[in-house]
C-alpha cells in the first residue's frame, strides 16, 4: 500500500485545499499522473501521484482543507501485500513530501515538555522578549524550558517556527494576502535559521549575447532563446563543478541532490512569485530548455503547475534585471543551500588586453549558507558560471 | 489589413500575455512595458502572437521597434506594405 498525502508544495505551505480528484476509487493509476488538484496559498496545483497501482480509499473529500501530511488517498501498489487501511484521515503535521524526488522536509521539532508560564508574571529574559516582539510572538503564549519555567531565545525561536507552520488561519484571506503570508513566512524561517553569506562578480556577456543575436537570426520566431535561458544553463553546468550547492538541508545536515532542478523565480500577475523547477536543467539543449522554460512561465502564470515542480527544486535562480536591478542578493528558499540572482545586462567600461571597452556585462551573485559552503567555494561557483558564458557555443 | 485592423490585432495578442490590463487605457506612444510591466518572456510570446496572425516574420532586431503600440502599428503596417 502507499500513501497519497497532502504534499509540502515549499517550505512556506502549511495547508492545502483538495479542490478535486481526477480518478476514482478503482482506477489505476502510473507513477508520474496527475490524480488531484490542490489549492495552496499562492498557486492551484496539480498534483501527481508516486505510487503504480489503483486506487484502494479516497479519504479526504473535494473543498476540504488539511493540513500537509494528510493522507489523502490509499493506493494498492502492483505486486506488493496489501495493509489494513487507516479508518479516518491521519493528519500527520508537516510530513515529507509524496515527491521522491525531493529528500523530506521535517517541521521544526515540537518544543520538549516545558514547564508552563505562570499567568501573572512571565519569566522571560530581555533579550528573548526583544526576539518575540521582533518575530511578533506574543509571550504569553510561549512554554519556557529554561530555567524555573524561563523563556528562553530557543523556546521563542521554537515558538515562532511552530507558528509558521500553523494549518489554517482563523480569517479566510484572500490569495494575494495569502501568499504574501505565505512568503513571509518561509523568508522569515530562512533568515532565523539559514547564515546566509553573499558574493558577487561581475560577467562579461560580451561572447554571449554576439552568440544569442547569431542563433536567434538562425532560429523561427517560436525557436528564439532568451538571454535568461543561457544564465539557467550557466548555473545548472557550473553546479556540477561545485555540486555542494546543489544540495537540500534535511535533518540537520545537507543532502546533495544527484540532480539538477534549478528552480526559477518567476513573477505573477497581481503580485507574489513562485519557483518552479526546471527538471534536469543542466542535461537539457537550449532549445528544449526555452521551451520548457516558456511553458513553466506560462502554466505558472495561469496556475497550472504540477506538484513536482515546487517540491523538487535544488537551487533558485532569480533575476530582477527586466526591472532595472543591477545586483540581486536573495533569500535562500528552505530546505535549499543557494540562490543565484542577476541583475540587468548593462554596458560599462571594460578593461580587457591593455584596452578598454564598453561591454555589456551583468552582475551575478551568490546567496549561499554558510552551514553547507563557505565564501571559497561559493568564489569558484561564480567563477565557473562566468567561465561557461564565455563559451557560449558549448551550452 | 487597415491600420485599425493591425491596431485590433496587436491589442489581441497583448491581451494573451497580459490577460488582467485594461487595454483601452494602453497610451499609444509610451512604452508597452512601462504600461504592462511585461517582461522579455511576455514580449517573445507577444511577437509569436503577432506573427501567428499576421505571418509576418519579424527579426529580433526590429524588437525595439515594437516598443509602443504606435510603433507597433507603424512596422506592421509597413513590414505587411512591403509583404
Amino acid at each position: 500500500m502507499a500513501e497519497f498525502v497532502m504534499p509540502q508544495l515549499g517550505a512556506d505551505m502549511s495547508a492545502g485545499k483538495l479542490l478535486g480528484w481526477r480518478k476514482n476509487v478503482g482506477d489505476p493509476v502510473q507513477r508520474g499522473d496527475i490524480i488531484a488538484d490542490v489549492e495552496t496559498d499562492k498557486a492551484d496545483i496539480e498534483v501527481e501521484v508516486f505510487a503504480t497501482g489503483k486506487i484502494e480509499k479516497i479519504l479526504v473529500q473535494p473543498g476540504e482543507k488539511v493540513p500537509v501530511g494528510t493522507l489523502l488517498a490509499i493506493i494498492s501498489e502492483e505486486g506488493k501485500p496489501g495493509a489494513a487501511a487507516p479508518a479516518v484521515p491521519q493528519p500527520i503535521p508537516a510530513k515529507p513530501t509524496a515527491a521522491p524526488a525531493a529528500p523530506p522536509v521535517r517541521a521544526a521539532a515540537p518544543p520538549p515538555s516545558a514547564v508552563a508560564a505562570g499567568p501573572a508574571r512571565l519569566h522571560i529574559s530581555p533579550v528573548a522578549k526583544k526576539l518575540a516582539a521582533d518575530l511578533g510572538i506574543d509571550p504569553a503564549t510561549v512554554s519556557g524550558t529554561g530555567p524555573g519555567g524561563r523563556i528562553t531565545m530557543e523556546d521563542v525561536q521554537r515558538a515562532a517556527q511552530t507558528k509558521a507552520v500553523q494549518p489554517v488561519p482563523a480569517v479566510e484571506l484572500d490569495r494575494p494576502a495569502r501568499m504574501r503570508q505565505a512568503i513571509a513566512a518561509a523568508m522569515a524561517r530562512s533568515k532565523r535559521e539559514i547564515p546566509h553569506y553573499y558574493l558577487s562578480t561581475t560577467i562579461d556577456m560580451s561572447r554571449a549575447m554576439a552568440w544569442l543575436a547569431q542563433e536567434n537570426a538562425k532560429r523561427s520566431v517560436e525557436d528564439r532563446l532568451v538571454y535568461g535561458v543561457l544564465l539557467l544553463k550557466a548555473v545548472a553546468l557550473g553546479l556540477r563543478q561545485v555540486p555542494e550547492l546543489n544540495a537540500l538541508w534535511v535533518n540537520g545536515k545537507a543532502a546533495p541532490s544527484p540532480d539538477v532542478h534549478v528552480g526559477v523565480a518567476i513573477s505573477l500577475r497581481g503580485g507574489g512569485l513562485v519557483a518552479p523547477a526546471l527538471h534536469h536543467t543542466d542535461r537539457q539543449g537550449l532549445g528544449e530548455l526555452m521551451r520548457n522554460f516558456r511553458d513553466l512561465v506560462q502554466r505558472a502564470r495561469s496556475g497550472s503547475l504540477r506538484s513536482s515542480e515546487l517540491t523538487d527544486p535544488t537551487i533558485t535562480v532569480t533575476s530582477l534585471g527586466e526591472q532595472g536591478v543591477e545586483a540581486v542578493f536573495g533569500i535562500i528558499y528552505p530546505p535549499q543551500v543557494a540562490l543565484v540572482g542577476f541583475g540587468k545586462i548593462v554596458e560599462r567600461p571594460w578593461s580587457s588586453e591593455g584596452q578598454i571597452a564598453s561591454r555589456p556585462v551583468i552582475t551575478a551573485t551568490l546567496s549561499g549558507d554558510h552551514r553547507v559552503t563557505d565564501g571559497h567555494r561559493g568564489g569558484l561557483f561564480l567563477a565557473a558560471v562566468d567561465r561557461i558564458l564565455q563559451e557560449p557555443d558549448k551550452l | 489589413m487597415t491600420k485599425d485592423e493591425i491596431r485590433e490585432t496587436v491589442l489581441r495578442a497583448l491581451a494573451q500575455v497580459a490577460p488582467e490590463a485594461d487595454l483601452s487605457q494602453i497610451k499609444p506612444n509610451l512604452r508597452i512595458r512601462d504600461q504592462l510591466d511585461i517582461d522579455s518572456m511576455d514580449l517573445l510570446n507577444f511577437v509569436i502572437g503577432l506573427h501567428k496572425e499576421l505571418k509576418i516574420d519579424i527579426p529580433e532586431a526590429d524588437y525595439p521597434r515594437l516598443a509602443t503600440l504606435q510603433g507597433c502599428i507603424d512596422y506592421l503596417a509597413s513590414a505587411q506594405a512591403r509583404g
